[in-house]
């Protein structure tokens, strides 16, 4: 099982950028203690909002077929606080794209205001780690994944993955 | 147009601070990207990345830190050694570095050492002039 973290995309260019939404509630436990009177979304969990989007939008580009991991966060600057009852947008960027991995740039914005930049890498795993051998299945892109893509994507492999 | 010594330096010194989020001063020729700067794997890819964009050139991977392969062939690695057949292949993929010391002793622990910042700067001087 696989968390998901971001509500859904709106817009979805293969291979390029993609932009998606997600609606920050006091439902959340965790604003509950961070900080107690004073609920503030963890910075941490706005580098995961963007590390989902654009770990989807690089998946994407391979067509699903490489196991995406986060492997490093290149740059990340916080500008305000996102608070409950907020939707923020996730606008990731495709900067770079190899065999073995991909560079990504990205903004989190409340309305108009930039909020957060966030540039961070992916690995394609099986092509990395020194021929490190990993499972056959796609653990990376289940399908729960995939809903948040209906109607953007047509490709995603539901079912059966390889 | 053929860029000088310096340019790439300054350029790559650029890149380095930023992949690896060091201070200008500590990007020195010498530095060893591991040992020295503390580089790790997937920071290779962020600096090759970096380098395309910096340089607007195709920098593959396998040709600017050729070692991984090398490494991974079983008649290049003899009880944690290059063989000479090893030394010959690492040989031909880095004529931008300079093996003579590391020949005489070709452990593969000390392959990391290989990589200096003027391992990039020299590839990229061959890449750019020719």
């Amino acid at each position: 099982m696989r968390w998901i973290w971001i509500d859904k995309f709106l817009e979805f260019e293969s291979g390029k950028r993609a932009v998606a939404l997600k609606n920050v509630t006091l439902a959340e436990e965790h604003l509950h203690d961070h900080f107690p009177g004073f609920p503030v979304m963890p910075e941490c969990l706005m580098i995961e909002a963007m590390a989902q989007t654009a770990g989807i939008l690089v998946g994407e580009a391979r067509k699903f077929q490489e196991k995406v991991i986060l492997a490093k966060i290149k740059k990340a600057a916080f500008f305000h606080y996102v608070r409950p009852g907020d939707t923020i947008t996730l606008h990731a960027e495709i900067e770079s794209i190899a065999p073995e991995a991909a560079s990504t740039e990205g903004e989190i914005r409340r309305g108009e205001q930039v909020v957060a930049r966030i540039g961070l890498m992916f690995s394609h795993i099986d092509k990395n780690l020194a021929g490190k051998r990993f499972p056959e299945e796609n653990f990376v892109f289940t399908d729960t994944f995939g809903s948040l893509l209906e109607g953007f994507v047509d490709q995603y492999p539901s079912g059966e993955r390889r | 147009m053929a860029s000088s010594r310096e340019e790439i330096f300054g350029k790559v010194q650029e890149v380095l601070v930023d992949a690896l989020g060091l201070d200008e001063d500590e990007v020195t020729e010498e530095a060893t990207l591991m040992g020295d700067l503390g580089a790790e794997s997937i920071d290779f890819l962020d600096i090759v990345f970096r380098l395309e964009k910096a340089f607007d050139i195709k920098v593959p991977r396998e040709e600017l830190f050729p070692a991984e392969s090398v490494l991974n062939n079983p008649d290049y690695v003899s009880g944690g050694k290059l063989t000479d057949k090893g030394m010959a292949e690492l040989r031909a993929r880095m004529p931008h570095t300079d093996l003579s010391k590391f020949a005489q002793d070709p452990d593969v622990n000390k392959i990391a050492d290989l990589f200096t910042v003027s391992t990039i700067v020299n590839f990229l001087e061959m890449k750019l002039n020719g």
